[in-house]
């Protein structure tokens, strides 16, 4: 972690400290979806950034994360602060699990078995209706919002969720300059050239798998005590596409990339939905689909570096100048 | 109950041979450009979905068939040349599978804008009463699927063997550097192979349609059967996918009386299966689209 990523830390912090005093139910709703998605897409991005394997499958570790979390609180009576930590081992050992055979092999078979994850996961919740209560899904999952009197639960829940984005945003930015981010660069670089460097590849690929998971369970299991309802529809496909566009958008090479993605593409879904009110009965985000489409294959194209890669060469160009004019004469 | 088998295995060739047709346009796009395309089941959506547009504006069935084909062939060359184009050979494989992805949820998008949730019915080839054979009631669109699958292989076959094309893809498939060195526009290749496989693709669309609904997101598990065929032939093997494909079908045909609410599932099962046991293929590495 360098001194600028704690100083934006602090300031993420500060600003999330203080929005419940100014900012609107609304907008406390889109500041706690982004900490949810962030946390998913920060585990996106160490996987598909450092270790150059893809997950076509996360919405079903977010999911595993969400139900664990649920029917163990509502079918034993167990605290959250208990269930989350097991929701996030849960997604963390299935990732262990699927990984360890399909990760000893060199390509994008990953993509390919988690692709049959989510599928064979969705068809369990739907099917296996004496756990997961089947389609219509249950309710009555407890709330995680700290009690603070005065305090809408918006902003008391969005305190619980961003305390836990913070951190896993600090362990990730520390991670990726650890020996493991420099295996796991060195593996994204070249299979080959680390292995013969020493490093077991498999291994390697093997932890940031089920941590990339574990991070999707955690995210899903705060969803879950956040809606206090679960149903298997939210954790199709669709979302786990959605969540790589987060990482692709924010930039993939980039841990603060991921909350970045995970923001704008949050708000850009927002806006869409509020000024296009209804154009189509019927149907919901016809046009976020197609602008979504359109963004991954404009971000790939021309700015493979998303966002933050954006923001990383505007800094770079900015700053040197800044510092000549307030240091004239060190220049 | 062996009428049952036989009416089991007739609907799980009729489903095969449509996993066959995806499955052959992922291995062709695959080979030329290194590109898994995740939209190739959106190119047997937009087969059905144009073929039923034009049949409800009056247009004979034969007429939108061909223009619905002409349609996703044209799709396909815009998912060319709006995003792969610029990309091969620049851009990381996995930056390509984000291209792929991305056009996927857009053509979805569009679909669904242009066509809206409701479910689409297209008319048999030729409407008529099942037939009877082996005790087994045969639908007389099954019969044509498997005609126009098997005319569409045979067609391709000959594509690729025959004709000075072919054997430029065929080049491109097998050695990318040496097919640019002896004067191949790989570029137009790969223009040439995602047509291809748009074009090959709504065919299993239009001839799918009767039996199914057509709907905006069917592409979706269409896209995801085929690719677990093609992987399960091997991914460059353009034989082995079509024998994936029908295998694929076969299973689920079987395995729908057991559970059709698993049935979805099973396709996944056996690509995992087949990844830990096999990971090239039930038929092993390359024999690509056949050999220069």
């Amino acid at each position: 972690m360098t001194r600028r990523d704690l100083i934006l830390l602090g300031a993420v912090a500060a600003a999330i400290l203080v929005a419940p005093v100014f900012a609107s139910g609304y907008v406390l709703g889109i500041l706690v979806t982004t900490g949810l998605y962030g946390i998913a897409t920060i585990g996106l991005v160490l996987l598909v950034g450092l270790a150059k394997q893809v997950s076509l499958g996360h919405a079903a570790f977010y999911g595993l994360g969400a139900y664990v979390s649920g029917l163990l609180g509502t079918r034993l009576g167990l605290h959250p602060l208990v269930t989350i930590p097991l929701a996030a081992a849960a997604a963390g050992a299935v990732a262990y699990l699927v990984g360890r055979p399909v990760l000893r092999l060199r390509g994008h078979y990953l993509a390919m078995a988690t692709l049959g994850l989510g599928v064979v996961f969705q068809v369990i919740l739907n099917e296996w209706v004496d756990v997961s209560r089947g389609p219509s899904g249950f309710s009555g999952i407890a709330s995680i919002a700290v009690p603070i009197p005065g305090m809408t639960r918006d902003g008391r829940t969005l305190y619980v969720i961003w305390a836990v984005a913070l951190a896993i945003l600090a362990l990730s930015l520390w991670l990726v300059r650890s020996r493991a981010g420099r295996a796991l660069r060195a593996i994204g670089d070249s299979e080959i050239a680390s292995e013969l460097l020493g490093i077991g590849t498999a291994t390697w690929k093997l932890r940031v798998f089920a941590l990339s998971a574990a991070y999707a369970g955690i995210a899903g299991a705060l969803y879950a005590h956040y809606v206090t309802f679960l149903s298997p529809q939210p954790f199709g496909f669709v979302f786990s596409l959605e969540l790589l566009v987060m990482a692709v958008v924010g930039g993939i090479a980039s841990v603060w990339g991921g909350m970045i993605g995970a923001f704008t593409i949050v708000v850009l879904t927002e806006v869409l939905r509020r000024s296009l009110p209804s154009s189509l009965p019927g149907a919901s985000g016809e046009l976020e689909l197609v602008l979504f489409g359109a963004a991954l294959i404009a971000m790939v194209v021309v700015w493979p570096t998303g966002l933050a890669g954006i923001a990383a060469s505007i800094g770079a160009r900015v700053t040197p100048r800044l510092r000549r004019a307030i240091r004239p004469a060190h220049g | 109950m062996t009428s049952d088998l036989a009416q089991y295995l007739v609907t799980g060739i009729a489903l095969g041979s449509i996993y066959a047709l995806v499955a052959l346009g992922f291995v062709t796009v695959f080979s030329v450009t290194g590109a898994i395309n995740f939209a190739q089941g959106e190119f047997v959506m937009l087969g059905a979905m144009i073929a039923a547009q034009l049949v409800r504006a009056g247009l004979p069935l034969p007429l939108a068939a061909v223009a619905a084909v002409a349609g996703a062939a044209l799709v396909g060359a815009l998912v060319h040349q709006l995003g792969l184009r610029q990309a091969v050979g620049r851009v990381s494989p996995l930056g390509l599978v984000m291209i792929t992805i991305g056009a996927a949820t857009a053509i979805r998008g569009l679909a669904l804008l242009a066509w809206g949730t409701d479910p689409r019915t297209l008319p048999s080839f030729t409407p008529g009463p099942p037939l009877e054979a082996a005790g087994a009631v045969i639908d007389r669109q099954t019969v044509w699927i498997v005609i126009t699958t098997a005319a569409v292989l045979g067609l391709v076959y000959l594509l690729f063997q025959r004709t000075a094309v072919g054997r430029a893809l065929r080049a491109c498939a097998a050695d990318l550097v040496a097919a640019r060195l002896v004067g191949i526009d790989a570029r137009r290749m790969g223009l040439i192979s995602l047509v291809l496989s748009g074009a090959v693709g709504a065919v299993g669309g239009v001839a799918l349609a009767p039996i199914t609904f057509a709907s905006y997101d069917m592409g979706l598990m269409l896209g995801l059967k085929g690719f677990v065929a093609a992987v399960l032939g091997g991914m460059a093997n353009a034989p082995g996918a079509v024998a994936g494909g029908l295998i694929l079908g076969i299973l689920e045909g079987f395995a729908t009386p057991i559970s059709s609410g698993y049935k979805d599932a099973l396709a996944f099962l056996v690509l995992i299966g087949v990844m830990l046991v096999r990971p090239h293929g039930l038929f092993g590495g390359g024999i690509g689209l056949g050999r220069v």
